[in-house]
């Protein structure tokens, strides 16, 4: 299907407003919902106005409301918007504006996104899986699931067209010269003459027109920006020390504060004595907390050190003690009362595996902390009649909504202003570090706070990744794999979240067996079951959510199976593959390795094939086995996309992801004892360090129709393509990460 | 006391057991040098003092014996060091917020070794810690920074 048909009809108006000195061009949204707390003041069928273009005598401004985490999307869609509008980069500034509703993420929306008549039940089924449970509920202005780039695709595009064209209007009504003849380049209307008339002079006469809506997107052939190679509008500053992140920010008159919350998460704090914090320089306040207790200082480290000395007594934790109580819970959730769905029966397994030489095996995947090396804080000014929030958060919408729900006023009071975060990887889905300094910034009026977590603090709050267990059972014959009968167990992190969000999702979780149920083969007899286990410790999102657990579990099992039958790993998924775009990041995988080429002895590959929020990924890792240990050499990745939009990020972030998920599967976890997670620094779980970074090579591919994010997607073929690279390098099979628990690593 | 910071001397009163860290960030408003781990773990709080890099999370500032450069004191975005200019090239930052401790380490690394291999930058880089994974691109622009200040 060409490109050019595959433009959705959105249900989003693009329109245009005056605005101080000049036009905004953006989105109107109709008030139908009675909470939408934006359109508080509006009456009904009123519409509320959101720009994503602000033109005014003084300059050009373009509103980026996806959250920046470091994957560029302040960049990418400043970009997009850039593309039609026929501005550079270098003549814009950008704002995240403020949150609203009418920047409603709608690739998170099941309804909006457009399934196309030729999809097969097998594409659609791919995508509920990016409709995970949690995603649905999230229908709002949202950074995550790999959503910013499908998002905002067009919708940004179509708001840069239309201003565009709205401003050669103006153009042309100040000329008489038919709009036609009219060209735009750098920011400006330029006249068959060449004469150039700026945006920023044309804006005041743009408002009063009526805006030009029904504009065509252009060919891609024709795109200046789009998928080429540019500076991202943030590499300089990162690159001097001039970026400004959330725990940067400074407020006249602010003080500093620290917190320390109950370890064991979500339990109550039961006394503290203070006495020994209390004459310490510099702290101002302490603050006793339902779940802990903050001090208020002039200076973090005197926050800091002061909550050192503070005798706190902690409730015991609402979940196991010990690690082994976890493990027993998840192990016990094999049952068809805790079945959450069965999500795939192709064949009849049971018939298939009556009598064969059936193979057995095990896995783990524990609980992993998100940690992005920016520890959270957030700074908060409770006024009388307004206030501000300082902080990076993936849900704006939400933070604004339940800090007026916890200071009972009204939710146009809460100024949220986003900021650039150190790192997310699904961390800035919670609200700790926004309830908290909310807490105690109520206890000093009008004066800002800024709490920052320590880093064992961070730690031992953490929303963690689930924990969970794979039992496999297969059979292969004639060197083919003929049966797998898969099934998964993990808590839902899912309901975790959501019910935190005060938003339970009804029906089984999607993200359970996430990577592992959508497996594009076809393997004769094949089943994928979803087991949900009781919630133990509160868990999270974390990057790439259920296939990090569920694509492990499923390709290093199959790759158990393949081994058996005696077959090759690339030839074998090459053979069972059914779909094209899975076969073509297999195929370029194996292309770009050379796989089946020589390899010199003690060398081992492996390969993996996740697909996750839509998006095909196959992996191969190559290792040595060294006397001190195994040294990952080089990886290769291939992930199917649609359209690399930014090819400079691209790259940096699908490394990224391969990088993030071979260093957790190598060294990360978070396990319990006394309640309260053992591991509180980067001592303990770092994660991959550069002297163990492979050389990483990435292709994107482009033949899908559909344009996606990369955010997460190449996480979760990482772990299994490193397990299965080990097994073929040493004979181990590596059934439970962290896989330093059985190899070491160089 | 008096401390010297990018070549400009300032007065601070705080205890000698105040890691330079915070007396930099919270006294004085360099927020370019970063919290991570406060444990000598990741590095984001690299400074260099007389042009050695230091975690200034370690260095009470009371031990302070020499003069501090910030990444400001390196370059500016109008007149980067060789360095900087390196991570611009390559395009080295995801979130950024490691790439200052970064840039520190690797900036007094290559003063001490114009020419280093492959496994000299691995051992000199790897304590710093990027959650980003942008690993692959300071492997490279230190190379490119190391090529381009052989030359100068
Ligand atoms: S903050 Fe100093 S090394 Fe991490
Ligand atoms: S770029 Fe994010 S931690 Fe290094």
């Amino acid at each position: 299907m060409g490109r050019g048909k595959t433009i959705a009809r959105r249900s989003f108006l693009i329109g245009s407003a005056v605005v101080l000195g000049g036009v905004a061009f953006g989105t109107y949204l109709v008030k139908s919902d009675p909470e939408n707390p934006l359109a508080q003041n509006a009456g009904a069928g009123d519409a509320v106005f959101n720009p994503w273009v602000k033109i005014t005598g003084s300059g050009i401004t373009l509103v980026t409301p996806h959250t920046d985490l470091g994957q560029g999307v302040t960049a990418m869609q400043a970009m997009l918007i850039a593309e039609e509008l026929d501005v550079e980069l270098d003549q814009i500034s950008t704002t995240p504006g403020q949150p609203a509703a009418a920047y409603y993420n709608t690739a998170l929306a099941a309804e909006a996104v457009p399934f196309r008549s030729n999809d097969d039940g097998f594409a659609a089924s791919a995508m509920r899986e990016t409709m995970g449970a949690v995603m649905k509920v999230l229908g709002a202005q949202v950074t995550g699931g790999s959503t910013s780039v499908p998002d905002s695709f067009d919708k940004l595009r179509h708001a840069g067209a239309v201003a565009r064209e709205t401003l050669k209007a103006a153009a042309s009504a100040e000329t008489g010269i038919d709009a036609g003849q009219l060209k735009t380049e750098r920011g400006a209307v330029v006249l068959p003459d060449g004469t150039r008339m700026d945006y920023t002079t044309l804006a005041a006469a743009a408002a009063r027109m009526e805006p030009v809506t029904d504009v065509p997107l252009r060919d891609p052939s024709q795109w200046r920006l789009i998928g080429k190679s540019q500076q991202r509008l943030d590499t300089l500053a990162k690159s001097t020390g001039t970026q400004v992140y959330g725990i940067d920010v400074k407020v006249d008159g602010m003080v500093h504060a620290s917190v320390r919350s109950n370890p064991r998460k979500g339990a109550p704090m039961l006394g503290f004595d203070a006495t020994a914090a209390e004459g310490m320089r510099g702290v101002q306040k302490i603050v006793a907390l339902p779940y802990g207790v903050a001090v208020v200082a002039d200076n973090t480290w005197r926050a800091f050190r002061a909550l050192e000395e503070i005798e706190i007594d902690w409730d015991v934790a609402p979940y196991p003690a010990e690690q082994s109580g976890h493990w027993a819970a998840v192990a016990a959730s094999f049952t068809s009362e805790r079945l959450d769905k069965e999500w795939r029966h192709d064949g009849d397994v049971d018939a298939a595996l009556d009598g064969a030489d059936v193979l057995t095996a095990e896995y783990r995947a524990p609980y992993v902390a998100h940690q992005p090396l920016e520890p959270l804080s957030a700074v908060v000014r409770v006024g009388s009649d307004r206030v501000d929030i300082w902080a990076a958060h993936q849900l704006p919408r939400f933070v604004q909504q339940r800090v007026a729900k916890r200071l009972g006023i009204e939710t146009a009071q809460i100024h949220l202003h986003n900021q650039f975060a150190g790192g997310s990887f699904g961390h800035r889905l919670e609200f700790d570090n926004i309830d908290i300094a909310v807490d105690v910034a109520r206890e000093v009026p009008d004066t800002p706070v800024k709490l920052t977590f320590r880093r064992e603090e961070d730690f031992a709050q953490d929303y963690n990744r689930q924990i969970g267990m794979a039992r496999g059972r297969g059979a292969h014959a004639g060197g083919k794999v003929t049966v797998l009968d898969l099934d998964i167990a993990t808590v839902s992190a899912s309901r975790s979240q959501s019910k935190r969000l005060g938003a339970p999702v009804p029906g089984p979780d999607t993200q359970i067996p996430a990577g592992a149920w959508n497996m594009r083969y076809a393997i004769p007899d094949l089943r994928v079951r979803a087991y949900a286990v009781p919630e133990l410790a509160p868990t999270s999102s974390w990057r790439s959510v259920g296939a990090s657990t569920a694509g492990f579990f499923a390709e290093s099992f199959l790759d158990e199976l393949i081994h058996a039958a005696g077959a090759d790993p690339m030839e074998e998924r090459l053979r069972l593959v059914d779909d094209d775009d899975a076969r073509g990041v297999l195929e370029a995988v194996a292309e770009m390795s050379d796989w089946g080429g020589p390899l010199e002895a003690g060398k081992g590959r492996g390969v993996a094939l996740v697909t996750s929020f839509g998006v095909p990924t196959a992996e191969v890792v190559e290792v040595t086995a060294t006397d001190a240990g195994i040294r990952i050499d080089r990886v290769w990745v291939a992930a199917e996309v649609g359209r690399v939009v930014d090819p400079v990020t691209f790259e940096n972030v699908v490394a990224g992801g391969v990088i993030w998920g071979l260093g957790h599967a190598m060294n990360s976890e978070i396990t319990y004892s006394d309640g309260r997670a053992v591991q509180d620094n980067f001592h303990m779980g770092e994660g991959m360090r550069l002297h163990q970074c492979p050389v990483i090579k990435v292709r994107g591919l482009e033949n899908g129709v559909t344009v996606r994010g990369v955010g997460e997607p190449p996480v979760p073929p990482a772990a299994p393509a490193l397990a299965n690279a080990i097994f073929a390098a040493t004979g181990t099979r590596l059934r439970e990460m962290p896989f330093f628990r059985t190899v070491d690593f160089v | 006391m008096k401390l010297m910071v990018n070549g400009r001397e300032h007065e601070v009163d705080v205890e000698d057991d105040m890691p330079l860290l915070w007396v930099l960030r919270d006294e004085l408003g360099f927020t370019s040098v970063k919290y991570g781990c406060g444990i000598a773990q990741c590095g984001a709080c690299t400074v260099q003092v007389d042009g050695i890099a230091v975690r200034s999370c370690q260095l009470a500032v009371g031990d302070l014996d020499g003069d501090v450069t910030t990444i400001e004191g390196l370059g500016t975005p109008e007149a980067m060091h060789a360095v900087q200019q390196a991570w611009v090239d390559h395009q080295v930052a995801q979130c950024g917020y490691c790439q200052s401790g970064q840039m520190m380490q690797a900036t007094s690394f290559l003063v001490l070794n114009g020419t280093p291999s492959d496994d000299q930058i691995d051992a000199a880089m790897s304590g710093n810690l990027c959650r980003c994974g942008t690993y692959p691109r300071i492997r490279a622009a230190i190379k490119t920074a190391a090529a381009k200040l052989q030359g100068a």
